[in-house]
């Protein structure tokens, strides 16, 4: 069965190593849906999340093959139940004088934030799980998205469990 | 062999190595060269350029490091895998930047595919020049990262011998594999106090080498009550030196084997439990027991797809067991029921501890009447010189107790079914990539190893043409390799799939027109015979073993000869073709 699996994994933070990642996936067909990486809490070593679709046989093998890279040093399979996921995203609305009382009552609701207003656009900034930011983003349609910028899912498991 | 510079005792004699460990003012490129001689490296194999030109400088006073000058990087990296292949040592070539990284990469690819431990050293530009698309510059380390076990871009000098000692580390534990050292030119000229670590820990390499308690348990009880069990081994036997412990495992639990193309020589061919080869061009027994078996033990083997061949009819009615080094080899073709990550080796001590016969005394009785009823076999001629017929000369004349390298093709299956082995690390042939030019180089290696040993390199008129200009180098060195081809004056692999599946249609094979082997050997300098019949192969062949040096026999073999049995793309490893039938 087809499903949406976190994974975050420990590497070394060196030249390349987001090309090793990235570059196995590809080339043995694993789906990369979304990838982000920063500073881990360790000087030295950066943590990736990646969000991929696909099977349990499918997802152990993505991990095996990860614990291959030398650079490699952990991989976490996040269980959906007791992660927190976040994602991030700015959007640009082309909105004119009137309708700003009305936009800004949506983003309200999302607890979204204006980041910038111009004469004829705003930019939101909203952050929660994917699946608010596509609601917000559908909400928003009708306004006319001038562009929109995600960041990717990042992502921690609940309580002292370490990943 | 001429230019022994290094007699390789005096490698490990104490007093060379102390002298080699003091902590010396050294260029990269000598810490590099003191480096590869403290991991043991007696000969490495070569082409120079202008990235590593401080590389060869250092080289040209140093009357320790052995270098062997090849005609093409390639042949290079296969001398130095046919090296790694048939002692266990790590492999070791160089090359500059640029062409000459780039010349490698069949040679990475094909030591990768094969689990091959291998150290390549290349050459890149001044790190100040890197990204600015420099004369001979290529990203070498980009472009050989899906075909490395690791590589590595050493931006400072400081760095370069701990690098160096953790390649060779993470090239011969655990599953094997090629490890690439990019070096930039300013990188090999700058000095530092030389350190070489005695200790390494790399903090996300740990292979594991124990097998879980729990799953031996689980293994030793499936055995004592397999009915038809089966093991399948391959080519991780041979890498863990576990030759003797597969076999007195067979013994004790009385199990038929069969080894894959790179198991061959990891379990006696004469033992009376020997099924032969799997697969695409295996024999009838090897298949059926496949076919037929209720347990499946998978040891140093990945189960590739030329071994199991339709994946969802391969072994119907087996419960799998998988033993190797490598965890994600585990489950990733077939669904194993009981997984042993460890190093076959330890595995296999373990199990022999607790191992019992299985109850497989009718199945080893069946097994043994096929192999009765269903023997391996062609058509022989008087007129016509059978290119089987050759091998099995080969093999008598050095009593099966030579090195055997191969290209890639039909010459190579033949080989593997008829030059039978008794031993491991006698049989060297590229069997993930099946990389055709691979067969003549990697016995340059091979002898380079064994000096005093008979080494034979079969190859097809096809691959022969794909690295014959190492042919200097025998000749220059008087390195003994017995070269032969076996001359069907066409792509015989490809002519046969042409023929049975694609309906006669011979496109693009005919390699008539080729040069005449013998007298291409001869411009090299070494000897060539010809045979075109059985009384002239037995005469050619025995002068070229009599010849103190390299020798070529262009044995000139029927082009219509097919490789069975066949096993077509697509089917399951029972439909087999056996290439009589009325």
């Amino acid at each position: 069965m087809h499903r949406r699996q976190t994974i975050s994994v420990l590497v070394n933070d060196m030249p390349g190593v987001l090309q090793r990642v990235a570059g196995l996936f590809g080339r043995r067909g694993f789906n990369i849906e979304s990838i982000t990486v920063g500073a881990s809490e360790e000087p030295g070593l950066s943590r990736m999340v990646i969000v991929t679709v696909g099977d349990q046989a499918m997802v152990e093998q993505i991990q095996k093959q990860l614990y291959k890279l030398i650079d490699v040093i952990k991989v976490v399979e996040l269980v959906q139940e007791t992660t927190v996921s976040r994602e991030l995203a700015l959007i640009q609305v082309r909105v004119d004088a009137a309708q700003r009382s009305e936009l800004l009552a949506a983003v309200d609701v999302f607890r979204a934030a204006i980041v910038d207003v111009a004469p004829s656009s705003m930019m939101i900034q909203v952050v929660g799980e994917p699946s608010k930011i596509d609601a917000l983003i559908r909400l928003l349609s009708p306004y006319g998205i001038v562009q929109q910028a995600r960041t990717g899912v990042t992502a921690m498991m609940r309580g002292m469990a370490k990943t | 062999m001429s230019k022994p510079k290094a007699a390789s005792s005096s490698l490990d004699a104490p007093a060379l190595r102390q002298q080699w460990l003091q902590p010396d003012v050294l260029s990269g490129s000598e810490i590099l060269l003191r480096s590869l001689l403290l991991e043991g490296v007696d000969c490495v194999f070569g082409y120079p350029g202008g990235a590593v030109l401080y590389i060869y400088d250092a080289m040209h006073n140093n009357p320790d490091f052995r270098h062997l000058l090849t005609r093409h990087e390639q042949g290079a990296i296969h001398a130095a895998d046919g090296y790694a292949r048939a002692t266990g040592k790590v492999g070791v070539c160089i090359a500059t930047s640029g062409p000459g990284a780039t010349n490698l990469v069949t040679g990475i690819a094909t030591a990768f595919m094969d689990s091959v431990p291998l150290v390549v050293i290349t050459g890149n530009v001044p790190t100040t020049m890197i990204g600015t698309d420099a004369f001979q510059e290529a990203d070498i380390t980009g472009i050989t990262m899906p075909i490395t076990k690791h590589n590595v871009l050493v931006r400072d000098v400081r760095d370069l011998a701990r690098t160096i000692r953790e390649a060779f580390h993470i090239a011969n534990t655990g599953r094997k594999g090629p490890v690439l050292i990019d070096i930039p030119k300013d990188v090999s000229a700058a000095a530092t106090t030389f350190h070489y670590p005695e200790h390494i820990s790399i903090r996300g390499y740990a292979p594991t080498t124990l097998p879980n308690k729990n799953q031996i348990h689980k293994l030793v009880q499936a055995i004592g009550e397999a009915e038809k069990p089966v093991i399948l081994a391959g080519g991780g036997v041979v890498y863990a030196g576990a030759h003797e412990q597969l076999l007195e495992f067979v013994e004790k639990a009385h199990i038929p084997v069969t080894t894959t193309l790179l198991g061959l020589g990891g379990f006696p061919s004469a033992h009376p439990l020997w099924m032969g080869m799997p697969g695409m061009h295996g024999t009838w027994t090897a298949n059926m027991a496949l076919q037929n078996c209720d347990l499946l033990i998978g040891i140093g083997a990945r189960f590739d797809d030329r071994v199991t061949m339709k994946l969802s009819k391969f072994a119907p009615k087996a419960k799998i067991a998988h033993i190797d080094v490598d965890p994600a080899e585990i489950g990733k073709n077939v669904p194993t029921a009981i997984p042993c990550v460890g190093d076959v080796l330890h595995v296999l001590k373990a199990l022999n501890k607790k191992v019992k016969r299985a109850p497989s005394h009718a199945w080893v009785e069946t097994i043994a009447q096929w192999k009765k009823e269903q023997p391996l076999r062609y058509e022989d001629s008087e007129t016509e010189l059978k290119p089987q017929w050759v091998l099995q000369h080969m093999m008598e004349t050095t009593n099966g107790d030579a090195f055997v390298t191969t290209d890639v093709g039909q010459h190579q299956m033949w080989a593997a079914q008829y030059y039978l082995f008794n031993k491991p690390r006698r049989w060297i042939s590229s069997g993930g990539l099946g990389t055709m030019g691979f067969g003549f180089p990697s016995a340059i290696g091979v002898q380079i190893a064994h000096p005093n040993d008979i080494v034979i390199s079969i190859n097809g008129d096809g691959g022969m043409q794909m690295c014959a200009q190492e042919l200097a180098i025998c000749a220059i060195h008087k390195i003994p390799v017995k070269i032969a081809v076996i001359n069907n004056r066409v792509l015989g692999m490809v002519r046969q799939w042409q023929e049975i599946i694609y309906a006669e249609r011979y496109s693009h094979i005919d390699l008539e027109g080729s040069p005449d082997f013998v007298l291409l050997a001869e411009a090299y300098g070494v000897p060539g015979f010809r045979a075109t019949n059985k009384a002239e192969a037995r005469v050619a062949w025995a002068k070229a073993l009599a010849t103190p040096g390299p020798a070529l026999v262009d044995f000139v073999v029927p082009r219509d000869e097919n490789v069975y049995p066949m096993v077509q793309a697509g089917s399951a490893i029972d439909e087999m073709i056996m290439g009589d039938e009325r």
